[in-house]
């Protein structure tokens, strides 16, 4: 039962991108054209929107819902993993016109052959997760 | 009510999606979780039994339960907008993009989610249908993990939490994204 509340967010979540047409291959190839400001709308205000809830939950203690204090766990900063890692994610994002939100997504709206991308991806992890100490971070 | 589905039906404006999209993250945080979903692939691995030759997949993937109903979610939320809520596959993209990719060789851009004359199950055996799907797929996965996240981790939560990691990987999500459609897609577009 306490699962059901992430079904639910899932589900609003995902009717969002499929409404707003960000889960469409096409607005991710025209977005990386700049031939529309969409894509940059949706990304930005949900980052403004975000700042601001992140700066209240922060300026005001907001606990979560069992008591404890809400916190993003910051990430160590490096340039290589962010850098390299970002760069062979945007390769394959524009490839695929989704990122892994929007594959299933795409996968609910009956795009069966998304499947075939999502597997591959749980591969790119599991050879990452292989090479993770030979690579640099 | 009838005014409300209706409007519900419309596609929705950035103006509306981008707050929502927030009030999702808030929601993760509010029940003491976090917003990504790349780590999905990882519980997968482990699932998949990737723990027994490999450390990085070694937990335990129950912990991670949350986030793999969450993902159901969006497959349950894309399977409502396309029976119930006026399911339109167009996107309204420019008439540059269109113009742009009919000559690449797409049929009717923007009318499909995905360009379907490449994302089809029979092109899987091609090479072009290989490189999109296949090799497009391993790099969304190599490429999360390696940055330590996706979209939802890093360009809401991370840039949204002003995280400087989180910047470095939305920039690297963009040299890719610009290098691959600018100077590959060409080629492969018409392959």
């Amino acid at each position: 039962m306490k699962f059901l509340r992430y079904l639910l967010i899932g589900a609003i979540f995902g009717i969002t991108l499929a409404k707003a047409e960000v889960i469409s291959w096409f607005r991710i190839y025209e977005m990386f054209k700049f031939q529309s400001f969409h894509m940059y709308g949706v990304i930005g205000s949900a980052v403004v929107v975000g700042i601001i809830v992140i700066q209240l939950i922060k300026r005001n203690n907001l606990k979560s819902i069992d008591g404890e204090p809400i916190n993003i766990p910051p990430k160590a900063f490096s340039w290589a993993r962010y850098l390299i890692g970002g760069t062979i994610f945007g390769l394959g994002w524009a490839m695929t016109g989704a990122c892994p939100g929007p594959m299933f997504i795409l996968v609910g709206n009956g795009v069966g052959v998304i499947l075939v991308v999502i597997l591959s991806a749980v591969l790119g992890t599991f050879v990452y997760g292989k090479l993770k100490d030979k690579l640099p971070h | 009510m009838n005014n409300i589905l209706e409007w519900i039906s419309q596609p929705w404006p950035w103006y509306v999606a981008g707050p929502l999209i927030a009030l999702v993250m808030f929601s993760m945080l509010f029940f003491g979780k976090s917003f990504g979903l790349s780590a999905n692939l990882r519980t997968m691995c482990s699932i998949l039994g990737a723990g027994k030759s490999c450390e990085f997949f070694d937990f335990d993937w129950k912990t991670q339960t949350w986030n793999l109903v969450f993902a159901l979610g969006l497959v349950l939320g894309g399977l409502i907008s396309h029976l119930y809520l006026g399911y339109e596959p167009a996107a309204n993209i420019s008439e540059t993009t269109i113009t742009e990719l009919q000559a690449l060789g797409i049929n009717n851009p923007g009318e499909t989610l995905v360009p379907t004359e490449i994302f089809n199950w029979e092109n899987l055996l091609s090479v072009q249908g290989f490189i999109f799907m296949v090799v497009g797929g391993f790099l969304v996965g190599f490429g999360t993990r390696y940055a330590g996240g996706c979209t939802s981790g890093h360009a809401i939560s991370g840039l949204s939490d002003l995280q400087p990691a989180s910047l470095v990987a939305v920039i690297g999500f963009f040299i890719g994204g610009l290098i691959m459609t600018y100077f590959i897609l060409p080629y492969l577009l018409v392959m």
